[in-house]
């Protein structure tokens, strides 16, 4: 689908005056997704798409996209984007950062690619305090490849690889990934949210734009959890994987700000290296 | 192999020594003639994660990269030092790491990555005995993973290996423009001989031209936005991608190869050597022409693009070439696909940190003439020349000299 938006000069058949009431933000490139249909991804793009044009980030955005579903996602936005090998986007991040005092560095990650195969490279990145944003989609299972169990599925949870259910005695516990960043004392902001209603939808754009903002503002590294849905992967309609989402997902990983430090949490970035690599762009 | 690091710290130049010393000799080890060399050619960011015997060169970096301004990180992993250095490179940041042959392993998958989306930039190994944990010794074990690709994927390296700590320096502004020239991952290989000794070396530095990149990510203000990946579902995308990699390898092989020769002119012998493997071959050589082996030294610089055209020539008119290595033999398989039995080849290596002396490789260099003149003068008696290639008497695996094969025998009684 294609939404045009109206003219707010060119009025209606009825004479009254169009009122604006939604548009694309021009960051957001238009065409359909690759997301399966009531994936969540979509709505935290948007999400993000509107923080940052909010925030007037764009042109001096460099984002790392990560492996998982959301690997496509420079294809959905009008920034610069590299991409990272899996696991590895908060590693590839700090690396712009250092030599990019000036840019605003964003990681977009799933919960296979930062809780399990990049737990290093997320627990190091916070511990030096990288001046760097996550926002990290979890949706409890690996979608792109068919729907196995990821670090954050819940107990019980049945998958492809854990055709029982998740069992503690054998897979061990899902991992409250953010609530362990949150202790590290170069982490400036952590928190989770999710898309499971409306109203916790703008909460959860609430926190991206807090998590952004420090970021501007010269704080250290800065983490949302946005808890997601995976209909296909959880073998739900959309709506029951809202409900699921609402219930016993938000019940294993409670939602709210975990930490804001703010500026207090020093950035490694601004005291170990003196000056910028390079001259301002 | 470290025996007085806080001495080695000491007795290192101080900033203000280097400027004032330019053209000057000073006794510098070559993991902090690289690092100091990186530094002079612009490096702008350094990543790295401690492992011997290249941890110099980090601590190097540690205290420069500062001083000027730069960027110096110690990452968590060697993981996260390559994918670091992915990252400032995407921005067009001339970056450097470093790491030896373990962590070069821990690189291999963002190696791939850097190959395939055309990053560009410098990674040292100062190699080490393996496989595994293996030891600290020097060695040249990694040559197959370093010119045959670390990771996955249809992709070369330009690989660097110098025998001299003043070539390593000049060899690194190399890297730096050979990376940038061609949107690439390149390597600077030396072992651990080569980057713990101190040598007496010029400083005579480069710093290559700085190039505009219309790729580098910069923030997209006034432009469409980049993208550096190296992901393409489509085959036949994919494809093209691949065929664009290749046109460029092609094109690195035809401009980039670098080799040396030595004492080669009147040469029937050659050894084909690089790195301490070449300087050990150096003073066996001279050995050999004191007795009368008209022998010379083929060096190849560049491990990949090896330089099979120019040794192919060079093997049309020998009665042999002996390739030393300080591996169990890894580049005397280009030597031979390049020789294509125009020649007979054998070879002469120690493993394990284990270097072999001027007096094994004459062994070596003896057996092989021997062998090689028994062969011409068996095919010459018995039958026409071509009809028995020389090649199928005097080509052999290992030289009879090579000590573990003494211990071998001498274990299971024979001999």
């Amino acid at each position: 689908m294609t939404l045009h938006t109206p003219d707010p000069a060119a009025g209606h058949a009825s004479g009254a005056p169009a009122r604006l009431v939604y548009h694309r933000p021009d960051v957001l490139v238009d065409r359909s997704t690759h997301y399966c249909p009531g994936c969540g991804h979509g709505i935290i793009h948007r999400l993000l798409a509107e923080v940052m044009t909010e925030l007037d980030l764009p042109a001096h955005t460099i984002a790392v996209a990560p492996v998982g579903c959301a690997v496509f996602a420079y294809d959905y936005f009008k920034v610069d984007f590299v991409e990272a090998p899996h696991g590895r986007a908060p590693a590839v991040a700090t690396g712009i950062r250092r030599v990019r005092p000036e840019a605003f560095v964003l990681t977009y990650q799933g919960d296979g690619d930062l809780a399990a195969i990049g737990t290093a490279e997320i627990v190091h990145a916070a511990a030096r305090g990288e001046r760097i944003t996550a926002i990290f989609v979890n949706n409890g299972i690996y979608g792109m490849t068919g729907g196995q169990m990821a670090p954050t599925t819940l107990l019980g949870q049945r998958t492809t690889s854990s055709p029982s259910g998740r069992d503690a005695a054998l897979m061990g516990y899902p991992i409250r990934i953010t609530e362990m960043l949150a202790q590290l004392p170069g982490v400036s902001y952590a928190a989770r949210g999710t898309i499971a209603d409306v109203a916790s939808i703008g909460k959860l754009k609430a926190m991206i734009k807090r998590a952004c903002q420090v970021q501007i503002e010269g704080g250290g590294f800065a983490l949302v959890e946005a808890l997601s849905n995976c209909p296909v992967g959880w073998g739900m309609t959309p709506e029951q994987s809202i409900e699921h989402l609402k219930g016993p997902v938000v019940e294993a990983f409670p939602v709210g700000v975990i930490v804001d430090r703010g500026k207090s949490a020093m950035p490694a970035a601004d005291t170990g290296c003196p000056a910028p690599a390079h001259p301002e762009a | 192999m470290r025996t007085d690091r806080e001495s080695d710290l000491e007795a290192r130049p101080t900033a203000a020594e280097l400027d004032t010393a330019r053209r000057s000799r000073v006794l510098m080890k070559g993991n902090q003639a690289i690092a100091e060399a990186a530094v002079q050619a612009g490096c702008d960011a350094y990543f790295g994660y401690p492992i011997t015997p290249q941890a110099e060169l980090l601590e190097w970096m540690a205290k420069r990269m500062p001083e000027l301004g730069r960027v110096f990180v110690q990452a968590e992993s060697e993981l996260g030092a390559i994918n670091m250095a992915l990252g400032a490179a995407a921005t067009g940041a001339r970056v450097m790491v470093s790491s030896s042959s373990p962590g070069i392993s821990l690189m291999a998958e963002a190696m791939s990555y850097m190959a395939g989306s055309g990053t560009p930039m410098v990674l040292v190994n100062i190699m080490r005995a393996g496989p595994g944990l293996g030891g600290i010794g020097p060695s040249q074990s990694d040559y197959f993973q370093a010119t045959k690709g670390h990771g996955h994927g249809d992709y070369r390296v330009p690989v660097l290996a110098p025998d001299s700590i003043g070539e390593a320096m000049e060899l690194t502004a190399t890297s730096f423009e050979l990376a940038e020239r061609y949107r690439t991952p390149v390597m600077l290989v030396a072992d651990g001989i080569l980057g713990q000794a101190m040598e007496p070396v010029e400083l005579r530095f480069r710093m290559p031209e700085r190039h505009a990149f219309d790729w580098a990510l910069t923030g997209a203000a006034g432009r469409p936005a980049r993208i550096i990946k190296s992901i393409d579902l489509d085959p036949e995308v994919l494809e093209n991608r691949n065929l664009a990699l290749q046109h460029k390898y092609r094109e690195i092989a035809r401009h980039e190869v670098r080799w040396e020769g030595w004492q080669l002119e009147d040469a029937e012998f050659a050894i084909v050597a690089y790195g301490t493997a070449a300087r050990v071959a150096r003073s066996a050589i001279a050995k050999a022409r004191e007795k009368g082996i008209k022998v010379g030294l083929f060096r190849p610089i560049t491990l990949w693009p090896f330089p099979e055209r120019q040794l192919m020539r060079l093997s049309q008119r020998l009665h042999g070439i002996l390739t030393v290595e300080l591996s169990s033999g890894q580049m005397v398989e280009d030597v031979r696909l390049a020789v294509e039995g125009r020649c007979p080849v054998a070879f002469h290596g120690r493993m394990g940190g284990m270097v072999p002396t001027p007096d094994e490789v004459l062994g070596a260099l003896k057996a092989l003439r021997g062998r090689t003149e028994r062969a011409r003068g068996e095919s010459h008696a018995v039958a026409p020349p071509r009809a028995e290639p020389v090649h199928a008497h005097a080509t052999y695996e290992h030289s009879e000299t090579t000590p573990w094969v003494h211990e071998r025998a001498r274990r299971e009684g024979r001999r």
